[in-house]
């Protein structure tokens, strides 16, 4: 881990150095972009930045991952606090209300305006945009890589067990689920305690609030109410299926994660993020059958679109004039129709314009093997028009509800707790951490 | 004879003393006054102004009930961790002083993992006690479900417990072997030729002289167990503090409700409460342990 990071650092400093020694060039505006990719998906923003310095003559970005989301939160809040801040620094959609209220921001508009770039910026998808904008649709950061929760299947499996149909609602995946069991397979669906898909995701397209005020976006005085949705039936479904074995938990701590768990045909269906599709393509080994859906819903529901996930860029406020010349050009650059082409095919990531998807779909990107399938994610964002349910979610400290009701699923799954109790007690907690944040933030209102 | 330095001026020894005095400044005293100010405020993340509360989050603190899970947590982890590494550390110094032949190379060994990060540690115990590949998978095979972190608390607060034991216990076999070689070989030889056996000669002889050497350890390591960086970096590398809180010591929770959940003002307050704990650790201990330690 830390290896990764003084690695990047020097990589930076040899790049520097080496450029430095190069004869005639004219100084270039140095500013930092900090990231909380890792892995693959870091290399590939490397790749990114390193494209915009060969561009160009007038500035450098130098980028470095700090490893993870929620590090990267953290570490740009010590360094704002420090006076060190970044240019650029990517949140996840969790950060989003915390950043809003954090004025430490220059806002995305703003900043493109004051540097001469214009943007449209009804080009984005509004399921994408929405979750990053005020309420009055004013973005604040720039979404960069998103993504919304599919599900997985293993058609080979599929066939095994003879299902001769694509699970589009939950009472298909519970058939699908025992024809499997009886086929032999010891693992029909795996799934974990991330609450991203099956509450989150859930609770979209069945058009069910999380929180009172549009989920937030009304007012710091939100309450959860996940505790009394159709989320806590669902639950209770998941405990019933375990119970049966028909569904698995699948977790680090047990040994293997979901995707692995798939990609190594343990278990047959999954729901996770439309970002990994490239991981499970590459995975699979060659001529295993699988294909990927929007999220089932119950039967009789008016599927709603579902809510955008990932993370979006911020620039940071308090660096001097020159950079921020610079992060709108790193900016815009990021935004042109081939970079949001490139970006979407070497990760999993949607393309979060409009013109950047159409493109796609006319070069025939989604009619090729491996990338087939990744259209349905489009189409589950942008499903229907947003509702006050699936506009997003805009409640602080919001990483700590998360963890409360992770938390909670994890005692009911693993230690038999009381469903309705545990989300009880889970909401409470929650609750409390929205009263604390409204405190925190006292006298200020959402934008 | 006695050496004594005398130094001529006033300055030079302040001089000497400065660099460890702004140390303990920058690095204990300043952050620690933050910890206070923020105790008392509610610290918005990115700065800005903070409002006075008064105990308003201490009283959040302690109407959690996962916070006192925390402290009956941490209070098992610290006993358990204190008395492993005292009793293993003391019965295997008890065998090298024996000077057997060996003993040279199982001093070295024995102080080794003492070397070792606490997550690394972790990382390597993850693996050697994983119910599905480490040493308890055959065990599992017989027994499904017998040992399972993931799974049950108890079983994850046994693993934490035993990377801890492991990696201290060479700490403590240190001071005990040095302790015991303090002791003077006449006691133990006459009591030999008394006829007093090996376990009689240790309970009644070398024990008793070594009661400083325990107590010294006993604070140290009650103080480690609670507040250590290693406590930290074993349940932070393989249980993450479950599962469900089973394993959430009080310094993992301090750190996971500052920098998760950005509340500086709550773990602020937890901060405080766990140093007044400590301090009354250690009261209690030198109150009414030390007054049965009999220095000579």
């Amino acid at each position: 881990m830390r290896l990764t990071v003084l690695q990047s650092a020097l990589a930076s400093i040899l790049a520097a150095t080496a450029f430095g020694a190069g004869p005639a060039h004219a100084e270039k505006t140095k500013f930092e972009f900090w990231y909380g990719l890792s892995g693959d998906l870091g290399e590939r923003v490397q790749d990114a930045c390193k494209k915009f310095n060969d561009m160009q003559a007038d500035y450098e970005i130098v980028c470095t991952s700090q490893n993870s989301y929620d590090t990267t939160l953290q570490n740009t809040i010590a360094a704002y606090r420090a006076k060190k801040q970044p240019a650029i620094t990517q949140i996840y959609d969790a950060g989003t209300l915390d950043m809003m209220l954090s004025g430490a921001f220059v806002p995305a508009k703003k900043l493109m305006a004051d540097n001469g770039y214009t943007i449209d910026w009804t080009n984005y998808f509004s399921g994408i945009a929405n979750y990053y904008a005020t309420a009055g649709g004013e973005l604040n950061s720039f979404p960069f890589n998103s993504s919304t929760a599919m599900f997985y299947y293993n058609v080979d499996a599929f066939q095994k067990a003879g299902i001769d149909f694509k699970p589009e609602t939950w009472e298909e995946v519970e058939e699908a689920a025992r024809k499997l069991k009886a086929a032999g397979f010891d693992c029909p669906l795996g799934f974990n305690f991330d609450t991203w898909q099956m509450m989150e995701q859930f609770s979209a397209i069945h058009n069910q609030p999380i929180a009172t005020q549009g989920n937030g976006y009304q007012g710091l005085d939100a309450e959860l109410v996940f505790n009394k949705t159709k989320f806590v039936d669902h639950v209770k479904f998941f405990k019933k299926m375990v119970d049966e074995k028909l569904f698995v938990v699948k977790t680090k701590q047990l040994g293997m994660d979901i995707v692995p768990a798939f990609t190594s045909q343990t278990c047959q269906m999954i729901q996770t993020s439309i970002a990994d599709h490239g991981t499970i393509g590459k995975t699979l080994p060659e001529g295993v059958k699988w294909e990927v859906a929007m999220l089932p819903v119950w039967k009789g529901t008016q599927r709603q679109n579902s809510l955008v996930g990932g993370a979006s860029l911020w620039v940071m406020a308090g660096r001097p004039e020159a950079e921020y010349k610079g992060a709108s050009a790193f900016l815009n650059f990021l935004a042109t129709p081939e970079m949001a082409q490139w970006w979407s095919t070497v990760t999993g990531y949607i393309p979060v314009t409009k013109t950047g998807f159409e493109a796609m779909k006319a070069n025939g990107f989604y009619d090729k093997a491996p990338y087939k399938g990744r259209e349905l994610a489009i189409a589950s964002l942008t499903y229907t028009p947003t509702s006050q349910n699936t506009r997003g979610i805009r409640l602080g400290g919001f990483t700590q509800v998360r963890k409360e009701v992770s938390t909670a699923l994890e005692a009911i799954f693993m230690q038999n707790a009381d469903v309705q109790a545990e989300l009880d007690q889970a909401a409470d907690r929650s609750n409390a951490v929205l009263r604390r944040f409204e405190k925190t933030y006292a006298g200020q209102k959402l934008n | 004879m006695e050496k004594r330095a005398v130094f001529k001026s006033w300055w030079l020894p302040i001089l000497f003393a400065l660099p460890q005095i702004l140390l303990i400044l920058l690095f204990f005293y300043w952050p620690a006054i933050a910890v206070m100010k923020w105790a008392f405020t509610l610290e918005p993340p990115f700065g800005g102004v903070a409002e006075f509360v008064g105990l308003t989050n201490f009283d959040e603190v302690f109407a959690d009930p996962f916070y006192w899970n925390s402290v009956a947590v941490s209070l098992i982890f610290a006993l358990c961790g204190t008395c492993f590494t005292i009793l293993v550390g003391l019965v295997l110094a008890i065998a090298v002083d024996r000077r057997l032949p060996g003993s040279g190379l199982f001093r070295f060994l024995y102080i080794l993992p003492y070397a070792i990060a606490g997550p690394a540690a972790g990382m390597a115990f993850r693996f050697i006690l994983s119910p599905e590949r480490g040493l308890m998978a055959s065990v599992n095979a017989a027994f499904p479900d017998f040992w399972n972190p993931a799974k049950y608390g108890a079983h994850a607060l046994i693993l934490v417990i035993v990377i801890f034991a492991w990696k201290w216990t060479g700490y403590t076999f240190i001071f005990l072997l040095a302790g015991l070689q303090s002791v003077p070989r006449s006691l133990t030889e006459a009591a030999a030729m008394d006829g007093a056996g090996p376990i009689r000669r240790a309970i009644d002889i070398q024990v008793p002289l070594l009661a400083p050497t325990l107590f010294f350890l006993l604070v140290i390591m009650m103080t480690e167990g609670f507040v250590g960086s290693d406590t930290f970096g074993i349940v932070h590398s393989t249980t993450g503090g479950g599962p469900n809180h089973g394993t959430e010591v009080m310094v993992f929770r301090i750190v996971d409700e500052a920098f998760k959940g950005l509340n500086y003002s709550g773990a602020s307050a937890q901060s405080i409460v766990l140093i007044g704990l400590i301090m009354l650790f250690t009261f209690i201990q030198f109150r009414f342990i030390e007054k049965r330690v009999h220095y000579k």
